[in-house]
C-alpha cells in the first residue's frame, strides 16, 4: 500500500510543470510531506522492529528492484527527511523575490529538482543494486546541479555549476569502476551485497580506495573537496542547507555501507581514513577562518565537520581491527551522531546566513555588522548554531565530540603502542579543530551581528518573516533536545552501531555519563538563571547608565571604521598557518624617493592550496597542450584532405615494411 | 562538597597572596591579603554603564563565563575528597565548559565595537585554541597511565612512586601551571598590570564591563587559579594521607603556587606578543613527553 503511495508521489512530481505559479510551491510542499511521511514510517518501523525491511519497488532490467531499509538506511532517511522538509519550508520566504523574476517553468523546474534531490537521496540509501544505485546517484548529482545554477543568469554561477558537474562525474566513474571490478573478479551479484564476496577473498584496500575516492568527492574530504566551497555560495540558501546538511553525507553513507562488507585487513583502512580526516578537519577549518564570504566560510566548515565524522569512522575501524570494542562502538556512534548533529546546525547556519543575505544583499561579512539589533531572532539562531558547531556544551555538537573523545580516552590503556600514538594525534587534532572552530565562529558571529554597521547595506535590514523562522525554531528545538537529553537517542543509535560491531555494551556504559552531562547542563543553566536574577535585583538599587564604548578617552573615533574586521581578526592565525591558507597581498610598497605618497589600495586574497595544485594547475596544463594540438584545426578543407592523405601514406608504408 | 568549599576558600586568598608577594618584592607597602575581595565587594555596590553599541550578548556573557568557571569547580576532587560531580570523561566536559565561557567573553568583547577589545578577543581566541592540545594530551597521558577517565578516579589511582613517574608528576605540574597562566592571561603571556591597552589580552577584553559584571569576571579569575592549583595539588597529595595532612598540604600547595605566580610576575618580563604562540605550543610538546613517559611506564614502549 505504502509503496504505491510512494510511487504515486514520485510520479506526481511531473504535475508541477502544469500548475500555475502560485500553487507550485504548495504542491511541492505537499509532495515533500507525503514522501517524508511514507519513508519515515518505513524508517521508524525498521528501527522499532530492529530488522531489515524489504519492499518490491519497480521492475528493473528484467528483475524486480527491491527497496531495502536496514537501520543505517533508516537513520539516513530520517536525517534526509528532516533537513529537506526544513529546506522546503524555508524556500518559500527565500525565493519570494525570485517569483516575479523567474518564469513559471523555471520555478517549477527548481521545485521539481528540489523534490528529486529529496527523492534521490532517499533512494540512494534504500537501493542495493549497483546499477540502480549508480543511476539514482547520478540523478542526485544532476538535480543538485540544476539547483546550484538556479541563478543561471549569472555567468559565474554557470561556471561553478559546470565545475561541480564535472567533479561529480569523476566521482561516479570511480564508483562505477569499483563496482564493475568487484563484479568481474567474483561474478557475484552486481550490487552492494556482491561486494561481500569480493572482500572475503581479496585484500580490500585497493577496492576500498576506489570507493573512498568516489564517495569522498561527494563528501568533500580534502583533497577531493574543491567543488564544495564554490557550489555552496552559488546555490540558494535552502539548497546549500540541504546540500551541506545531508547531500554531502551521502558520501559518508557510501563509505559506511562499503565498510560493512569488509571484515579483515581493517587496520590500514582505518588508519587511512583517520589520517585523511584529521587533515580534512584541520585544513578545512583553517581555510574557513580566512573567508569573507559567509557561505564559503560555512562550506569550509562543512569540510571540517566531514573531517570530524571521518575521525569517528577511522577510530571505529581501527577499533574493529584491534578488537577494542569501546573504540569501535563509540567511534562509529560518535560519527553517526555527528552526521545528525551536523545536518542540524549546518542547515540552521545556512538558513540564517541566507536570511542575512536576503535582507542585506551581500554575503561579504566585511560589509555587515550590528545586525543583532535589526534581526535579533536570526542572530540568536545563528549564535545557537555557532555554539553547537563549535562543540560546546550544553548543545548537541558537544555530545558527538564527547563520544569520539570518550572512545579514544577509554581505549588508550588497552591499545597497542602504535594505536596509542595514533590516538594521541587524533585527540590532539580534535582538540585543535575544536579550538579553531571556536576561533572561526566567534569571528563570523561577531563580524556579522555585533559591533557597528560596517557599510550602508545594513541600514535597511529588518527581521525576516515568520515562515523563514519556522525551520530555525524546528532545528533549534532539536539542537537543544539532543544537547540536554542525549539519552533519548541512545536506543536507535545502539541499533545502528550494532550493524558494524556486535558488542554494543559501551553504549549502555555511557548512559550514566550522559545522564550526568544532562544534570551538569541543567545546573549550568540554573546558575546562569540565578545570576541573572541576582544582577537584576542588584541593578534595581543602583543607577544604570549607557554611554559610548570606552575608547581610552579619545572621542574622535569613528565607531564603524575603528573596530576589528574579519581580516584583522583572522590575521594572527593567518601568520601561523600561512602555508595552508595561502594569503596573497596586492600592495605596492612605498618607494624611498616618494616624498608625497600616492593614493594606494591594499587587498588580500586567500586561495586554497589543494585546489590550486591539484585542480587548477593540472587542468591549465591540459588546456595548454590542447591549445597546441589545436593548430591542426585550421578550418581549411585542403588541410583536412591532406591529413587523410598523410594518414593513408603512413598506413601504406607501415604495412609495406611489415611494421603492422 | 568539601573539596568544593576548599577550592572556594583557596580562591578567596589566591590573588591577594599574588599581590602581596609582588608588593613585597617591589618594596612597596603591602596591601591586605583581602584587598581583591574588598575591591569586588565595592564593585557589587556600584551601578553599571553599558555601551550603546552593545546588545544582549554583552549582558549575558559575564554570567555565562562565571557560571562555566563555577560549574567547573564541581568536577575537581581534592585529595581523598570526592568531586561534587564526577563521570567518565568529565575532563572533556570541563575543557569544553570553560570553552563556552570563553566563547561568550570573546563575542562580548567584539560586541562593544571597540578596536582594543577586538584585539584582546582575538588574542584570547588564538591562545586558548593553542593551549587546548596540551591539556588533552596531558589528560590522555594520565588516562593511559591509570586506565581511568574522570578527574576523580584519575587522581585517586595516580601513584607517583617510581623514578619515571616523577617525570610525569613534575612535567604535568609544570604544564598545568602554565596552562593556568595562559587561561588567566597572566605572565609570561600577558601582563595584567600593563597600562598600554595595545599589549593586553584579558584586561582589554573587559574594558567596558563595570559593576556586577566586572566583579563576576574578577571572581572567575580567582576561581580559575584555584581550580588549577587544586589540580596541581592532586599530583602531590596522596589519598592515603590523613585528612588534616591533606588539608594542610592543599593550602600549602595553593599558597606556594600563588607565591610562584607573584614572584614570576615581579621578576619576569612578558613574552613578545608574536612569540606567544610558539611558547604555548611548547606546552603541548612537554605534554607529549609526559605521554611518552606514560607509554614507557605501561611497558608499551620498551627501551633497552
Amino acid at each position: 500500500m505504502n509503496i504505491i503511495l510512494f510511487k504515486t508521489a514520485i510520479a506526481l512530481s511531473i504535475v508541477l510543470f502544469i500548475l500555475p505559479k502560485h500553487i507550485q510551491y504548495y504542491f511541492g510542499l505537499f509532495l515533500h510531506f507525503a514522501i517524508t511521511t511514507i519513508s519515515s514510517i518505513w524508517a521508524v518501523n525498521a528501527l522499532i522492529s530492529s530488522s531489515k525491511l524489504t519492499l518490491a519497488f519497480i521492475p528493473f532490467l528484467g528483475n524486480t528492484l527491491n527497496i531495502e531499509i536496514d537501520q543505517l538506511s533508516a537513520f539516513f532517511i530520517l536525517v534526509v527527511n528532516f533537513t529537506s522538509l526544513t529546506g522546503i519550508i524555508y524556500a518559500k520566504g527565500y525565493l519570494e523575490p525570485y517569483f516575479s523574476k523567474k518564469s513559471k517553468t523555471e520555478i517549477a523546474w527548481h521545485f521539481f529538482n528540489f523534490l528529486w534531490l529529496h527523492i534521490s537521496m532517499l533512494l540512494v540509501v534504500m537501493l542495493r543494486d549497483a546499477a540502480a544505485f549508480l543511476i539514482i546517484w547520478e540523478i542526485m548529482s544532476l538535480s543538485s546541479f540544476f539547483l546550484v545554477i538556479f541563478e543561471s543568469e549569472k555567468k559565474e554561477t554557470i561556471k561553478i555549476g559546470i565545475k561541480y558537474l564535472i567533479q561529480m562525474h569523476i566521482g561516479v566513474v570511480f564508483l562505477m569502476v569499483a563496482f564493475i571490478l568487484a563484479y568481474v573478479q567474483t561474478g557475484a551479484a552486481f550490487s552492494f551485497d556482491g561486494l561481500a564476496v569480493y572482500f572475503a577473498s581479496h585484500n580490500p584496500f585497493a577496492l576500498f580506495l576506489l570507493f573512498f575516492i568516489g564517495f569522498g568527492i561527494k563528501a568533500g574530504f580534502i583533497p577531493l573537496h574543491s567543488w564544495l566551497p564554490h557550489a555552496h555560495p552559488a546555490a540558494p540558501s535552502h539548497v546549500s542547507g540541504v546540500m551541506s546538511g545531508v547531500m554531502i553525507k551521502m558520501g559518508i553513507y557510501g563509505i559506511l555501507r562499503v565498510l560493512m562488507y569488509i571484515d579483515h585487513d581493517l587496520f590500514n583502512i582505518g588508519l587511512f581514513i583517520l589520517v585523511i580526516s584529521i587533515i580534512t578537519g584541520l585544513v578545512g577549518i583553517s581555510l574557513a577562518i580566512v573567508q569573507r564570504d559567509v557561505k564559503k566560510l560555512l562550506a569550509y566548515s562543512s569540510i571540517e565537520n566531514i573531517g570530524i565524522i571521518g575521525i569517528g569512522i577511522g577510530i571505529g575501524v581501527i577499533g574493529l581491527a584491534d578488537n577494542i570494542a569501546v573504540l569501535a562502538v563509540l567511534g562509529f556512534g560518535g560519527s553517526i551522531l555527528h552526521i545528525l548533529n551536523h545536518s542540524l546546525f549546518k542547515s540552521l547556519l545556512f538558513y540564517t546566513a541566507g536570511s542575512v543575505y536576503k535582507q542585506n544583499h551581500t554575503r561579504n561579512i566585511e560589509q555587515l555588522g550590528g545586525l543583532i539589533k535589526k534581526m535579533p531572532k536570526t542572530a540568536l539562531f545563528f549564535l545557537l548554531g555557532a555554539l553547537a558547531i563549535s562543540g560546546l556544551p550544553p548543545f548537541n555538537g558537544f555530545i558527538s565530540e564527547f563520544f569520539i573523545y570518550s572512545a579514544m580516552f577509554k581505549s588508550l590503556h588497552s591499545a597497542s603502542l602504535f594505536t596509542d600514538v595514533i590516538l594521541m594525534f587524533s585527540f590532539a587534532g580534535l582538540a585543535i579543530i575544536g579550538g579553531l572552530a571556536l576561533f572561526c565562529f566567534t569571528k563570523v558571529f561577531s563580524i556579522i551581528f555585533l559591533g557597528n554597521a560596517r557599510s550602508n547595506k545594513v541600514e535597511q535590514a529588518t527581521e525576516v518573516n515568520t515562515t523563514m523562522l519556522i525551520p530555525d525554531y524546528l532545528i533549534g528545538v532539536m539542537i537543544i533536545l539532543i544537547g540536554f537529553a542525549p539519552i533519548l537517542i541512545m536506543q536507535p543509535l545502539k541499533q545502528i552501531v550494532a550493524q558494524f560491531t556486535n558488542d554494543t555494551e559501551a553504549i549502555q556504559q555511557i548512559t550514566p555519563t550522559l545522564n550526568n552531562i544532562s544534570i551538569s547542563s541543567g545546573i549550568f543553566i540554573a546558575i546562569i538563571g540565578i545570576l541573572w536574577i541576582l544582577r537584576t535585583l542588584q541593578q534595581q538599587k543602583h543607577s544604570i547608565k549607557s554611554n559610548t564604548t570606552w575608547a581610552c578617552a579619545y572621542t574622535g573615533a569613528k565607531p564603524a571604521l575603528h573596530q576589528y574586521t574579519s581580516a584583522s581578526y583572522a590575521n594572527n592565525y593567518v601568520q601561523l598557518s600561512s602555508k595552508i591558507v595561502n594569503i596573497k597581498k596586492d600592495f605596492t610598497d612605498f618607494d624611498e624617493e616618494e616624498i608625497f605618497p600616492q593614493k594606494r589600495s591594499f587587498e588580500t586574497h586567500s586561495s586554497d592550496v589543494f585546489e590550486d595544485n591539484l585542480v587548477s594547475k593540472p587542468s591549465n596544463k591540459l588546456i595548454f597542450w590542447f591549445n597546441k594540438i589545436a593548430v591542426f584545426q585550421t578550418g581549411k578543407i585542403q588541410h583536412y584532405l591532406l591529413y587523410a592523405l598523410v594518414f593513408l601514406a603512413i598506413i601504406f608504408l607501415l604495412t609495406y615494411f611489415n611494421l603492422i | 562538597m568539601i573539596s568544593f568549599l576548599l577550592i572556594i576558600i583557596a580562591a578567596i586568598f589566591f590573588v591577594g597572596i599574588i599581590v602581596k608577594v609582588k608588593a613585597k618584592i617591589a618594596a612597596r607597602k603591602m596591601p591586605s591579603i583581602l584587598q581583591p575581595v574588598y575591591d569586588v565587594i565595592r564593585l557589587f555596590k556600584k551601578g553599571a554603564i553599558y555601551s550603546t553599541t552593545t546588545s544582549i550578548i554583552f549582558k549575558a556573557a559575564p554570567l555565562v563565563y562565571f557560571a562555566s568557571v563555577f560549574l567547573a569547580i564541581f568536577f575537581i576532587p581534592v585529595g581523598s575528597q570526592n568531586a561534587f560531580l564526577s563521570f567518565e570523561g568529565d575532563f572533556v566536559f570541563f575543557a569544553y565548559l570553560l570553552g563556552i565561557g570563553k566563547f561568550m567573553m570573546i563575542i562580548a568583547a567584539m560586541d562593544t565595537g571597540s578596536g582594543f577589545e577586538g584585539m584582546g578577543a582575538n588574542r584570547e581566541a588564538l591562545y586558548s585554541m593553542l593551549v587546548e592540545p596540551a591539556f588533552f594530551i596531558l589528560a590522555g597521558s594520565l588516562a593511559l597511565f591509570t586506565n581511568n577517565i574522570s578527574f576523580q578516579d584519575l587522581f585517586f589511582h595516580l601513584n607517583l612512586d617510581t623514578d619515571l613517574s616523577y617525570i610525569i608528576g613534575i612535567a604535568a605540574i609544570y604544564v598545568l601551571m602554565y596552562i593556568a597562566m595562559v587561561e588567566n592571561s597572566r605572565m609570561p603571556v600577558d601582563d595584567p598590570k600593563t597600562h598600554l591597552e595595545l599589549t593586553m589580552v584579558h584586561e582589554v577584553m573587559i574594558l567596558d564591563n563595570s559593576g556586577f559584571d566586572l566583579a563576576l569576571t574578577h571572581i572567575a579569575t580567582w576561581l580559575k587559579f584555584s581550580i588549577y592549583g587544586s589540580l596541581i595539588s592532586n599530583f602531590i597529595i596522596h589519598s592515603s594521607w590523613n585528612w588534616y595532612w591533606q588539608v594542610i598540604a592543599f593550602f600549602g600547595i595553593q599558597f606556594t603556587f600563588a607565591v610562584i605566580v607573584g614572584m614570576m610576575e615581579a621578576f619576569r618580563a612578558r613574552n613578545k606578543m608574536e612569540k606567544n604562540p610558539q611558547w604555548i605550543i611548547m606546552l603541548s610538546a612537554i605534554s607529549v613527553v609526559v605521554f611518552l613517559t606514560a607509554l614507557i611506564i605501561t611497558q608499551k614502549l620498551i627501551l633497552n
